[in-house]
């Protein structure tokens, strides 16, 4: 298996990985090598730099009192994470991640500086979930390097086999996309082997299947900053039934292609037109109403 | 096969919350500041469809003054580009436009620089951050900035577009798209070079000497 042809397919990258004995992360590295736009040392350099800007969007969203553009949310990433401490019923870990990724997303809605992954509107999960993991199991800048690596390698599989916009495929192709890419780069990072990554992001998928684009008022926030917090959540759950042994039935590859068709038949309404869903319900329409008028109004507000 | 690279995926770092309405809108008009080569003093932007609709709850307008005060799409001072707009004494407004446009992102910048020049930019948010400047001064062009760029308006007559090249090519610098417009036979007329490097201030100087059917010349 040649490099140029591994990132085909989920089943070619693990073919490649097997025969060069190396992880995703290292693969991707190579690809990226390849493409002849930057060194080694400088792509390793630029992905510290997003790792950074990912640590420093958490810690804002977290710490610093975060109030969106349209005034609709703000502050309950924050208010999450306190109550992490009182014996959550989805453990202490899980809803720290979840707060983790909301706090990207708050900050992201109040025109913070945060990193796409792989968009801006389901840029919380990877974060919310590699820096409370690397927190909790002490893993170093330079693993979660690696860890992005692996998390690009299967958003690229997406993007190149399926979509990974939700104006094409849904909340699916971006939130859904986002899980399964953090759920692949923890298990590797955990030491498991491309084949049980790529199982971890086959079941993210296979879980939220479907899940339509209803922005309400055409803002990234309701329900886009929960469904965050649900992404880092399902990335969890599924490292962890691939870690103990537990596989897809379904493989990688077929996973991304269903993906891909039900993205295609998800009506024009649910995909991030703001016409279906909860952007259409009496509330979301009233919200919309308010949002508009804001628009009327001259200069700041 | 689209080549992505891994920073497509992880990436780009930018201002929120919208790669469409806030970082795309912060490209656009930084390519207008490029364009226009020097500070401006007053602009005016229109904006047409989604842009007008759901703009203001992006930040679009923030986004579109931050790129005209020269900001890029990572720039943290974006959320405050009122502010900074005031403290360089550039004046700003908004018409929010209810009129069709051929796509839902669009925005018209008129902008008067320090000189009292003007310039018109028309552009689109084609999604994920990735733009289109569809009009420079009325002339249809088709620019989407990913490469360095060098925009040359000439007279359309014949052996102009050799001359550009060959002196580029002297220059070693590799052209990587070029297109070229005209607003009739005989007018005037726009190359559009998209570059693997960059056309440096020296390099566009030796263009100018050199290229006698060139009536003005831009680098983005």
């Amino acid at each position: 298996m040649q490099l140029v042809d591994a990132f085909e397919s989920g089943t070619k990258l693990c073919e490649y990985c097997t025969q060069e004995s190396c992880t995703i992360a290292e693969a991707m590295i190579r690809r990226e090598v390849s493409r002849g736009e930057m060194m080694r040392d400088a792509i390793l350099k630029e992905m510290q730099e997003n790792l950074n800007v990912m640590r420093e969007s958490v810690r804002i969203g977290l710490e610093e009192h975060v109030e969106t553009v349209s005034h609709l949310s703000g502050g309950e990433a924050m208010r999450l994470f306190r109550y992490a401490k009182y014996d959550p019923f989805s453990g202490g870990n899980t809803c720290r991640a979840a707060a983790s990724a909301m706090a990207v997303c708050e900050v992201n809605s109040s025109m913070g500086r945060i990193v796409a992954a792989p968009t801006a509107g389901a840029s919380g999960i990877l974060p919310g979930v590699l820096i409370e993991c690397g927190i909790e199991r002490g893993w170093t800048d330079e693993q979660l390097v690696q860890g992005l690596f692996t998390a690009g390698a299967v958003g690229l599989l997406f993007a190149q086999n399926a979509t990974i916009s939700g104006a094409d495929g849904g909340c699916q192709a971006e939130t859904g996309v986002a899980s399964a890419m953090a759920a692949a780069a923890i298990v590797e990072l955990s030491g498991g082997t491309p084949e049980q990554s790529l199982d971890a992001a086959a079941m993210t998928i296979k879980n939220i299947m479907g899940l339509v684009c209803d922005p309400v008022a055409g803002l990234v926030e309701c329900p886009c900053i929960k469904r965050n917090a649900l992404g880092a959540a399902n990335a969890l759950l599924c490292a962890d039934m691939v870690l103990c042994g537990i596989t897809s039935l379904i493989p990688f590859d077929e996973v991304v292609s269903a993906m891909l068709q039900v993205g295609r038949d998800i009506r024009k309404e649910y995909r991030e037109t703001a016409k279906g869903g909860l952007a259409a319900t009496p509330t979301g329409k009233a919200v919309a109403e308010k949002v508009k008028r804001f628009q009327k109004y001259a200069g700041e507000y | 096969m689209e080549d992505f690279s891994v920073f497509d995926i992880i990436g780009p770092r930018m201002t929120g919350p919208s790669s469409s309405h806030t970082a795309g809108a912060v490209r656009i008009a930084y390519i207008a500041r490029r364009l226009i080569g020097t500070e401006v003093s007053r602009v005016h932007f229109t904006l047409y469809g989604s842009f007008a609709e759901t703009g203001k709850g992006h930040g679009t307008d923030k986004a579109l003054i931050g790129g005209i005060l020269g900001f890029t799409p990572d720039d943290e001072r974006i959320c405050h580009a009122y502010e900074f707009a005031k403290e360089q004494g550039v004046q700003v407004d908004f018409t929010y436009s209810d009129e069709p446009a051929d796509h839902p992102n669009t925005v018209k910048i008129e902008a008067t620089d320090v000189n009292d020049r003007m310039t018109e930019v028309v552009g689109r948010s084609v999604g994920g951050g990735n733009i289109l400047i569809t009009e420079i001064n009325e002339l249809g062009v088709e620019l989407s900035g990913e490469y360095p760029t060098l925009i040359v308006r000439h007279m359309d007559e014949p052996g102009v577009i050799a001359e550009v090249s060959h002196v580029l090519a002297q220059l070693n610098v590799n052209i990587a798209f070029m297109r070229v417009f005209r607003h009739g036979r005989g007018r005037d007329a726009y190359m559009c070079i998209e570059t693997d490097t960059p056309v440096t201030k020296e390099m566009q100087t030796i263009i100018r000497q050199l290229c006698k059917g060139i009536t003005e010349l831009f680098a983005v």
